[in-house]
């Protein structure tokens, strides 16, 4: 969880032997006006007038539920030069890639990426400008990191051509989602980014976050961050259910799905449930070929951070095992408050082989590194 | 496979067959409301009256405790079974008249149920959008000792550990009334939180995401704390999203219990000494069920359930495959017995 202060030297955890690769790393912007060079006059004027408007009510701070850490943040994050945690490239690989012999690192850039906006239009603009950003604030001057494709998804067709403008180019390693889009992910309107990103050869990533709008509960608003951070892993439920059972696996193929910083130990109930419902109402479903699970095990990827902690380790080693041991990719969160350590994520009790593909074996594949 | 066991059954659904059915339990005024606006079946859309989840093909028509007795009751030899009806009384968006309705359910389960074969035993469905009317509801019926438990849906309005939602759990307490937390949506809110799926199957797996939320509500929001003799039954929730779910939770409550100080000991702790589950239906194949039984860490979990007249299962396979024989006098009777004290008692009508 939260780590005060570095625990030993540099060192690359020792199984890494394919090379250490973190999915979900999350770089943020030095100041707000960083974007403009790639906004256009309106968009900069709209950005500094009305800012984000997400679908919470809320202008600034951390809303609608206040973090556990600043920025939701590790304290010792902070760059000494100044600027906010992963805004400075030189401390970031000071304190992450550096620190833990990191080969590849994926950024996730987060809020303010606009994604989720109430306006497609400024949306697709920032995702425009955030995908440029990423390539000239932190990939081309650091090789070792790679950049999502950042889509304003709620605009299918927008997404679409962001994905293809950015098709071929090698700094790019996935698309990014947030958890929560303003319907079902499944649905027919998000199907030109799954076209587009499968063409592209691009895994889809659904990180964790964003605000589709909808009460954060099927009962309603939580009242709690606690509860927020397990709902991040219930919304994601319904997301993996949705991409199955409204056909999106059966219609694409080849489409791989990624979800990060969403837990896994639910994975195997959430097959099982599918599975045992489908066999009384598979007459609704024709669409789908396989059995539910057979897509999930097929199509989706999962990262590590944060792990589910069940009171027996052995029981964790269960459901990975279920899920697949090719099918989990290490994440550290950096620069998050339950950052994990890539030292000490991945319990022992997991073979070295294993270990190695999930710090890098399994993400060298997905992504084609 | 059930004879001679003597078990006992804690979510059976009596159907109600239509609006004409409950009038005669109505006042004046809300019958009268009944027929001059047409109100002819509120019957929810958590269970599609035609869908094959709904009703299995051989227990079609069961709107009758004749069908109950003959379907499930005379058969199985079934020792006592508890009514959790869902007709969508707790649904309408008018409280007065969910108030009306949520009466008239519970007075047609007492005289059309309850009075007719004394295996049986009922819940207070509660009108839950107005506190003081769902108080007044266990008020009104707890002195009838055949009610053993207060009924709700799973998902509500606002979350089920919301203030305002104490004085209910108070008077459970009072009584000593499980709360049961059936599967189904009063329909505030889309069955996700990401929005209305298209599939009926999408809508039907949501109940474990609805599951998740209202628990961790009732914990972080301090419900198992303040009320630790309160017991919380989940209904029809399939059971195998529990420790995972518990597992991330825990975990988060490590890093952020200073906003919640009154949970002040680890929630799977809280959840082993206050919360059962019925078993059906119970999502995993039969291969792994052990696994999940070490899992749950406890014997004390687990209810058996018929869910009839939903369709689980085919045929007399109501107990999951792989549960092991030695769970079996627990979760068929022994656990039931331990949860709700007025099984406990000698029946008095």
């Amino acid at each position: 969880m939260n780590v005060i202060q570095p625990i030993r030297g540099r060192s690359k955890p020792p199984a890494a032997t394919l090379g250490l690769v973190d999915v979900d790393i999350h770089p943020r912007m030095k100041k707000p006006t960083d974007l403009n060079p790639w906004l256009s006059q309106r968009w900069q004027e709209h950005l500094a007038t009305y800012g984000i408007r997400a679908r919470h009510g809320f202008v600034g701070g951390q809303p609608p539920f206040p973090k556990a850490q600043p920025l939701a943040c590790r304290r010792d994050a902070w760059p000494p030069g100044g600027g906010s945690p992963a805004s400075d490239l030189d401390f970031l690989r000071f304190q992450l890639l550096d620190q833990y012999g990191t080969d590849i690192g994926v950024l996730n850039p987060l809020q303010p990426s606009g994604q989720g906006d109430n306006n497609n239009e400024f949306s697709a603009a920032m995702a425009h400008a955030v995908n440029e950003w990423q390539l000239a604030e932190w990939t081309r001057k650091e090789p070792r990191l790679r950049a999502s494709v950042v889509v304003p998804y709620d605009d299918g067709p927008a997404s679409a051509r962001e994905i293809e403008k950015r098709a071929g180019d090698s700094n790019f390693c996935q698309v990014l989602m947030m958890s929560r889009t303003a319907e079902p992910a499944g649905k027919s309107r998000y199907w030109p980014i799954y076209e587009a990103a499968e063409a592209a050869g691009l895994p889809v990533a659904f990180h964790a976050f964003g605000y589709s709008g909808w009460a954060m509960t099927n009962g309603g608003w939580p009242s709690f961050y606690t509860e927020e951070v397990s709902e991040h892993a219930i919304s994601a439920q319904n997301q993996v259910v949705s991409l199955v059972v409204e056909g999106v696996l059966e219609r694409f193929p080849k489409l791989n799905v990624v979800m990060i910083e969403c837990g896994f130990a639910w994975v195997p109930n959430v097959a099982w449930r599918l599975d045992q419902h489908w066999q009384q109402l598979r007459g609704e479903v024709p669409h789908l070929k396989l059995k539910p699970s057979e897509y999930i095990k097929r199509n989706i990827w999962f990262s590590t951070q944060p792990m589910e902690d069940p009171e027996r380790p052995e029981h964790i080693l269960d459901i990975m095992e279920w899920i697949g041991w090719d099918k989990i990719l290490f994440a550290s969160d950096y620069p998050h408050w339950d950052f994990d350590d890539p030292l000490l994520a991945l319990s022992g009790a997991i073979s070295a082989e294993k270990r190695r593909d999930i710090y890098g074996g399994n993400a060298i594949k997905l992504y084609g590194l | 496979m059930l004879r001679g066991l003597r078990a006992i059954d804690v979510d059976v659904h009596p159907v109600v067959p239509g609006m004409a059915a409950l009038t005669p339990y109505m006042d004046e005024f809300w019958r009268d409301q009944v027929v001059e606006r047409g109100i002819n079946t509120i019957a929810s859309q958590n269970y599609p009256p035609n869908a094959p989840k709904t009703a299995r093909a051989d227990w079609k028509q069961a709107s009758r405790v004749g069908d109950l007795q003959a379907q499930l009751l005379d058969p199985w030899e079934i020792a006592t079974a508890i009514l959790t009806p869902l007709y969508g009384t707790q649904m309408v968006m008018n409280a007065d008249m969910a108030r009306a309705f949520t009466r008239a359910l519970n007075d047609w389960t007492r005289a059309e149920w309850l009075d007719c074969d004394e295996r049986l035993r009922a819940s207070i469905v509660l009108p839950m959008h107005d506190p003081d009317h769902a108080v007044e509801e266990i008020e009104r019926l707890a002195p009838d000792r055949r009610f053993v438990q207060a009924q709700v849906l799973v998902m509500g309005e606002t979350p089920a550990g919301k203030r305002q939602h104490w004085p209910v759990y108070a008077a459970c307490v009072k009584h000593g009334l499980p709360l049961a937390i059936h599967a189904g949506s009063c329909f505030r809110h889309p069955v996700t939180s990401v929005g209305w799926p298209s599939w009926y199957l999408e809508e039907y797996s949501a109940q474990a995401q609805g599951f998740q939320s209202t628990l961790g509500s009732l914990i972080t929001e301090g419900v198992l704390s303040k009320f630790p003799e309160l017991k919380i039954v989940l209904l029809e929730s399939g059971v195998t999203w529990l420790m995972p779910f518990l597992y991330r939770l825990q975990k988060t409550w490590k890093g952020t219990r200073f906003e919640i100080p009154w949970v002040d000991r680890p929630p799977v702790e809280m959840v082993r000494d206050q919360v059962r589950l019925s078993c059906q239906p119970f999502d995993a194949p039969p291969e792994v069920v052990p696994r999940v039984l070490e899992m749950l860490g406890s014997e004390d979990l687990l209810m058996w359930a018929s869910d009839w007249p939903h369709w689980q299962y085919d045929g007399d396979q109501a107990i999951p495959p792989g549960m092991p024989a030695s769970l079996l006098p627990k979760l068929l009777r022994g656990n039931a017995l331990a949860t709700y004290a007025r099984l406990r008692e000698g029946v008095t009508a």
